[in-house]
């Protein structure tokens, strides 16, 4: 069971199957919040063996439901200790959130490009920004939370005081990722927004997936302020199938998945032996000091953060 | 009648038939997922959740949001009939070149993604669109496009009677010296009432249910029913507001339903219909070509315009054009599979999905048709609450419902189930007009020289209604091709459909990936027009229609 966004090489699945001779059938389960919703759903015969894909936004919710089985890989000793979370799931990948910016805009407008989300409540960056919705989105979600981890929710100036300051500057808010970036950012469409809130894998995608060969992508990455995604996989707790499921696990973690990693869904591999593709090297960012918030945290609060953003925003 | 006065076994097992396999497959796919997840959601702790409803009751923005829905899906069915109206009239009283191609090419925008049609609409409302003014975020952008996706379904069932009507009457009325707006208005307004309500209740169940064009159009700003119970499912799993909504989603659309019923029992005129052919002729004089070819370029323009963007999209390349998005579609790229797959695994699911709502709906179709009564008045309303449940709500039913006797959750059947489900309303309001226009006595000749009951309808309703399902037949396949809310919960990863792939690949930046998604929109329009092309061409001469 994984999320839409799961991509593997067919070579590299089908070497697994001759290996072990394990059979994995894929299922879909819609984005990574709805995937989680129906595991719990189906706690009492889950659809699955093994789910891939949970976030750290989402994984309280699945833990809490009691619907993951412990199982510690022999491989995890290859992960990094600060992606490990809990002992029910088995860090894969993680990506970051950030801020992008078109720049020839800024370039041509003589701007310094920003060096600190608070710069972005600049007057010279007035009507500049577009972002998500966290409601509605997974990397609007992901920046309503970078936002709370930087400025706090207690003190002089909370998170609530900056996004009155960006909706004073005329943010722009969409529903998902898809029309900010391909209908509002000027690097990737007729739009009028140079500054969106991306990926920091974007860049590497524009130069890979590029209708003419470029050097250089036309966009560039704010390493300030970044929300790190963690991606888990998980034995789905009444498996009737515990060895094979425990193989899948150590399959995701192994080399010849990891490696495949970088180029099919554009996130770092989580297994520090993994080799990363030149394209990716060059033009991928890795934020120093991203930013997270307990998965305890994220769970409680979630639907009160969502709910007073809406109310700044709308006010 | 004859038959009432001998029942014979064989009549009463064929009208058990009719009546099982519908409300087997309706009950066992429809409302048996739906009553689990609302079960689900709303017993808890042994008891009914009320507090959930005094949730909904006293959240500013959940009241916001069912107000919203009610009125912009009143204004948008208002307006689409306004708009669409002129151009029923031209389809249906003039004959002009390539009128077979325009009636297919107006159903293209009916099976478009919304995430496309939002690529197109931001386009064209933006500041540097050809209207010069910033209609994205507003209203105006929401009901612009819902009258971009009905304009078809008016023109279609208002047309389909309209072209009909005997102008004999018009022009009885205009002799006695009535003008053109008052001929209008006191004759065939009234005559093509039954066909208005119809149109009228499909439209307002669509835009009722609306659900991309609102969050892409409509920006954070606007949100539907319909958004509302995806947002409480998808971002805070909370079931029972979540439940409490969709009951109140069904509540609304069967009463919106049953009162639609009640009205067309009410309205219906007997009337003499005539054939197409008759009724139809080229425009004479200056007046009526200015109005026949002024009504086809504002429909061209409006219709055509968004679909010109995304084909152009689809052809930039850097700063120049070409077809290297299409040349590019064979290979495997960041989807799982190459996305021209995604035409063969559409291609597949559509005709599944309409063989099943072929046999389903026009089993139904036949029970309402020759069974009048209360009976079939609910089952009517019955076949039509799908088209106006939240696909959250039918995709969460069918993982929590569909898991025994056979596990079918994953079973790749499902989805095209789950397109017929949305289909066979289609399906049956194109097929009952005409079977109800079968004039009894041919059917009671039959009977009376012995003949059993399968074999009268074989042989006398089923040549003449078979062009009414072929009708029926392309809605499902378009349908099918089009859905995405269902689809998404149940289609694999490494078979998805035209939309998932399109939806996948928009997801992903890169401006290779951007115009594979539009070469695979401009593919489903042109399969899209292909196929209703390939039908219009059976329907010449046919009296009933959707």
């Amino acid at each position: 069971m994984t999320h839409d966004s799961f991509a593997v090489s067919d070579e590299v699945l089908e070497a697994f199957e001759g290996q072990t001779g394990i059979r994995v059938k894929l299922l879909p389960a819609g984005d990574a919040g709805q995937m989680v919703n129906q595991a719990v759903l189906t706690k009492d015969n889950p659809l699955a063996d093994v789910i891939f894909g949970v976030d750290n936004t989402f994984l309280s919710r699945a833990l809490e439901a009691g619907v993951l089985e412990p199982y510690q890989s022999p491989l995890l000793a290859a992960v990094p200790d600060d992606l490990e979370y809990d002992p029910r799931v088995t860090p894969i990948d993680f990506g970051d959130v950030c801020i992008n910016w078109d720049k020839a805009v800024l370039a041509e407008a003589a701007l310094p490009p920003p060096e600190a989300l608070l710069d972005l409540t600049d007057p010279v960056y007035r009507g500049m920004l577009v972002v998500e919705n966290p409601a509605t989105s997974s990397p609007g979600l992901a920046f309503l939370f970078s936002t709370i981890a930087t400025f706090g929710e207690s003190g002089d100036y909370t998170w609530i005081d900056y996004w009155e300051d960006l909706r004073d500057n005329d943010v722009l808010v969409t529903s998902g990722w898809e029309e900010a970036y391909y209908s509002y950012y000027t690097a990737a469409s007729d739009g009028d927004r140079p500054i969106v809130v991306s990926y920091a894998s974007s860049p590497p995608f524009e130069v890979i997936f590029a209708t003419e060969p470029i050097d250089e992508p036309p966009s560039a990455v704010l390493t300030e302020g970044c929300f790190r995604q963690i991606e888990f996989a998980g034995i789905l707790a009444g498996t009737t199938a515990r060895p094979a499921a425990e193989q899948v696990i150590d399959f995701l973690l192994s080399q010849q998945f990891q490696d495949d990693i970088p180029l099919g869904m554009f996130v770092f591999p989580a297994s520090t032996e993994a080799t990363l593709p030149e394209a990716f090297v060059e033009h991928a960012i890795l934020p120093e000091n991203p930013l997270s918030l307990s998965t305890d945290e994220i769970e409680a609060n979630r639907q009160r953060w969502i709910e007073e953003w809406t109310e700044v925003m709308t006010g | 009648m004859i038959e009432r006065q001998q029942p014979n076994r064989g009549r009463r097992v064929g009208r058990l038939t009719l009546i099982a396999v519908p409300l087997v497959f309706l009950g066992y796919f429809f409302v048996y997922p739906v009553a689990g997840i609302l079960g689900i959601s709303l017993f808890s702790d042994g008891g009914f959740s009320f507090s959930a409803f005094s949730e909904v009751a006293s959240k500013a923005s959940l009241r916001g949001a069912i107000w919203f829905t009610i009125w912009q899906a009143v204004a948008s069915t208002l307006l689409t009939l306004v708009v669409a109206m002129p151009a029923a009239y031209v389809f249906a009283r003039f004959s002009f070149p390539g009128k077979s191609f325009f009636r297919a090419a107006i159903t293209v925008p009916f099976v478009l993604p919304t995430v496309v049609v939002g690529v197109a609409y931001l386009a064209l409302l933006g500041p540097n669109g050809p209207l010069g003014v910033d209609l994205r975020q507003t209203i105006w952008a929401i009901l612009i496009a819902h009258v971009f996706y009905n304009y078809a379904v008016v023109v279609r069932t208002v047309g389909g009677l309209w072209a009909h009507l005997d102008p004999r009457l018009e022009e009885a009325a205009r002799m006695l010296g009535a003008g053109r707006w008052r001929t209008f208005r006191e004759v065939s307004l009234p005559l093509l009432l039954p066909a208005i309500g119809a149109a009228a209740s499909i439209v307002f169940l669509f835009t009722f249910t609306s659900f991309g064009v609102v969050l892409i159009l409509g920006g954070f700003s606007y949100s539907t029913i319909e958004v509302e119970i995806w947002r409480q499912t998808t971002a805070f799993l909370n079931l029972p507001v979540a439940g409490a909504l969709a009951v109140l989603q069904l509540v609304g659309i069967s009463a919106i339903l049953v009162a639609y019923s009640r009205y067309q029992e009410r309205r219906a005129v007997e009337q003499q219909l005539r054939p197409v052919i008759e009724v139809a002729r080229p425009p004479r004089g200056r007046r009526e070509s200015g109005l026949v070819w002024g009504v086809l370029g504002f429909t061209g323009l409006f219709l055509g315009a968004p679909l010109a963007v995304l084909v152009g999209r689809s052809l930039r390349v850097g700063d120049g054009y070409g077809f290297d998005a299409y040349r590019s579609l064979g290979e495997a790229s960041a989807t799982l599979v190459p996305p021209v797959e995604a035409i063969g695994n559409s291609a597949l699911f559509a005709t599944a999905a309409m063989a099943i709502a072929l046999i389903v709906g026009t089993m139904a179709a036949a029970l309402i048709a020759y069974y009048r009564g209360a009976v079939s008045r609910w089952f009517d309303v019955l076949l039509m609450l799908p088209l106006g449940t939240s696909a959250v709500t039918i995709g969460f039913g069918f993982l929590v419902a569909l898991d025994a006797p056979i596990d079918l959750r994953t079973a790749p059947i499902l989805v095209p189930i789950a397109h017929a489900l949305v289909a066979i309303p289609f399906v049956v309001r194109t097929e009952v007009p005409v079977m109800q226009s079968v004039r009894n006595r041919l059917r009671e000749a039959g009977a009376v020289l012995g003949a059993p009951p399968m074999r009268v309808w074989r042989e006398i309703d089923l040549p003449l209604i078979f062009r009414a399902m072929l009708v029926g037949a392309g809605f499902a396949f378009a349908i099918s091709l089009g859905e995405f809310g269902a689809t998404s919960f149940i289609a694999r990863p490494d078979a998805p459909t035209l939309p998932i792939a399109i939806y996948r690949l928009l997801s992903r930046a890169g401006a290779a990936n951007f115009g594979q998604a539009m070469a695979l929109s401009t593919l489903l329009m042109g399969l899209t027009a292909a196929s209703i092309l390939a039908i219009e061409r059976f329907r010449i001469g046919e009296m009933g229609e959707f």
